[in-house]
């Protein structure tokens, strides 16, 4: 019977095995409160969030755990403080290769090398780099924990969704199964079903953007070799295995390499081993021996949907929004989305918050989406020149970039992922203007060391009201919220990132960990109109 | 601002240094060399709006 639900790729972890749910022989369609579609990075950290916020829901997916592949490879700092937030960091960390510094080469000339430099006082470093299913099995292991202290989270394997049908308060999923077919009701569906998104599909909802004429290569190879844990970067390599190429290290002694093969290919020739082989071996030199561990190829695509939120549907990850990979842009946009929408949809749904709170889940990562599309395009402009004009400009580029410090910072091998801030979002509050720009409303908070601890630990289940040297309230009651007081003094990261030039400060921090809005004492009105305006009853 | 009225202090001279500096390359050297040329140039002067004011001159030279 299992032909029913066909695997179309092959698993690394099977981590949530079809079993026969009672809803499938139910009478009626059986009701739940949210169902999430997609089992990937973005589909699981949403299950957990929700679920960590006490919100009931069921994630539907067609297999039953990650898929082989490393795919989504660098995790960014922001990620990992949200993955810390929903307990899952610490394995992340453990299992991750810590990387900082960056060489960009071109031809057989080292141009420059960089290092991101991280600033002390953070708990989480720049970048690590881990495989895909690696990410999701520790995500899955959150969710086995969080279930075990009573979260109220339900994984489906082998469950996948054939049709969809919108209605005013709530959305009906027909479901295939290995059992044969049944329905659910949902009052909120969250799709996070991929780029392909079947969902979109089904409701004929478009996915506009640029395709890049070019296609890229991915050679997981394993090997016992001594390069630096650094990301290397070629334009033109001197090996000729490809216009560009990318070399980075994984977990389990696996190297990514990236070859630019350009646009006229024939995919399945250039996919057999041997010709994969004969590009590897050309970059790595005829002695060094490995094992081909994972390859595919794939274009650049920039693409978003028009909008993240349509009624009771909700789109996040790559369902919503599609980036070229250098830059590190798809899975750490995508958690981010995860991070934005949970405590909004855990308001509307317990009444605290007015539905139209989730209409700023759409315009919120819609600029996400949009800085991560412009900055994104921007690389594949230079990575893959347009035109014979462009292309010398971007070699006249790399040529001053070896002698000339300034043109180093025209090199675009790919901006690598940083926050978004939320500028002119409507939940933004009060500003002071003697705060640093860093921490203005709208901005993720930065983390900070405290006696024996770190500052985001702290921030993240509720609001919170971010006192530094001044006085308020222990708890603050407004709206249908209780906002707890986190009494903190001045440390010297605390004065850089929060204070600047203010004495003292008093910051409302949303559940996201993203400031509201900030003053330099507090005002009970003040706070509360705020509140107000940050849940979208301003 | 943009700097439009006389502002080289040899117009000559240097009109005539980077015609020099063209002598004996091909038109492909050429063109390198005007693009490697107009990067120094820009991040000397540095300003995106003076930048963008140049850029707006040098496409359509009659409509400004």
């Amino acid at each position: 019977m299992t032909e029913l639900v066909p695997e179309r790729y092959a698993l690394a972890f099977r981590l949530y095995p079809y079993a026969k749910s009672p809803d499938q022989d139910a009478a009626s369609p059986a009701r739940h409160k949210i169902v999430v579609v997609g089992g990937g990075p973005i589909g699981l950290a949403t299950a957990l969030d929700l679920g960590r916020r006490g919100m009931p829901v069921v994630l539907l997916d067609d297999h039953e755990g990650a898929g082989l592949g490393s795919r989504a490879l660098c995790f960014s700092k922001r990620t990992l403080e949200i993955c810390d937030r929903l307990g899952a960091a610490a394995p992340m960390l453990e299992k991750g290769v810590l990387w900082n510094v960056g060489k960009v080469f071109h031809d057989d000339r080292l141009l420059y090398e960089f290092n991101l430099l991280p600033e002390d006082g953070h708990a989480f470093p720049a970048f690590i780099n881990l495989q895909q299913p690696w990410f999701e099995k520790f995500l899955h292991d959150a969710i086995v924990q969080a279930q075990a202290e009573g979260a109220p989270i339900e994984l489906r394997g082998r469950n996948r969704v054939d049709a969809v049908t919108p209605a005013e308060d709530h959305v009906t999923l027909d479901i295939m199964t290995p059992d044969g077919p049944y329905q659910l009701q949902a009052d909120w569906l969250i799709a996070c079903d991929g780029a392909r998104s079947p969902l979109r599909g089904m409701l004929g909802l478009s996915f506009d953007g640029r395709v890049f004429e070019d296609n890229f290569l991915i050679a997981d190879v394993k090997m016992k070799a001594d390069f630096p844990t650094e990301r290397w970067f070629w334009f033109e390599p001197h090996f000729k295995s490809g216009d560009s190429a990318l070399l980075h290290k994984q977990p389990d002694d696996i190297w990514r390499i990236d070859f630019q093969l350009g646009w006229d290919i024939d995919r399945a020739k250039e996919l057999e081993p041997a010709n994969i082989r004969a590009r590897v071996d050309a970059m790595l030199g005829p002695d060094v021996e490995y094992e081909l561990d994972w390859c595919s190829i794939y274009t650049f695509q920039c693409r978003r949907m028009e909008k993240f939120r349509h009624g009771r549907i909700l789109f996040a990850g790559d369902a919503a929004h599609q980036v070229s990979p250098f830059g590190a842009r798809g899975a750490n946009s995508g958690i981010q989305d995860v991070d934005n929408l949970a405590w909004k949809l855990a308001l509307v749904q317990d009444g605290t918050a007015p539905e139209s709170l989730l209409d700023t889940y759409d315009s919120e990562r819609v600029h996400g989406a949009d800085e991560n599309i412009l900055n994104s395009t921007r690389a594949t402009d230079f990575i893959t020149p347009k035109t014979p004009i462009s292309r010398m400009f971007r070699n006249a580029v790399l040529t001053l970039a070896e002698h000339l410090p300034f043109a180093r910072t025209v090199v675009n091998s790919g901006r690598l992922s940083v926050p978004c801030t939320y500028d002119g979002s409507a939940l933004n509050g009060d500003d002071h203007p003697a705060m640093p720009a860093r921490t203005r409303p709208g901005s993720p908070c930065p983390d900070a060391p405290l006696a024996g601890d770190w500052l985001l630990n702290h921030l993240g289940r509720g609001f919170v009201l971010l006192t530094i040297n001044t006085d308020a309230p222990e708890q603050l009651d407004a709206h249908g919220v209780s906002v707890a007081r986190l009494a903190l003094e001045a440390t010297p990261e605390l004065e850089t990132r929060y204070l600047g030039d203010a004495r003292q400060a008093v910051y409302l921090i949303r559940p996201d960990q993203h400031v509201a809005a900030r003053w330099e004492s507090f005002d009970e009105s003040a706070v509360a109109a705020a509140l107000a305006r940050a849940i979208g009853k301003g | 601002m943009l700097i439009t009225t006389p502002n080289l202090t040899k117009p000559d001279e240097t009109y005539a240094a980077l015609i020099a500096t063209h002598e004996g390359l091909s038109e492909a050297e050429s063109h390198a060399l005007n693009t490697r040329l107009i990067l120094i140039l820009m991040n000397h002067i540095g300003n995106d709006v003076v930048l963008a004011e140049a850029l707006r001159w040098a496409r359509n030279p009659e409509a400004e």
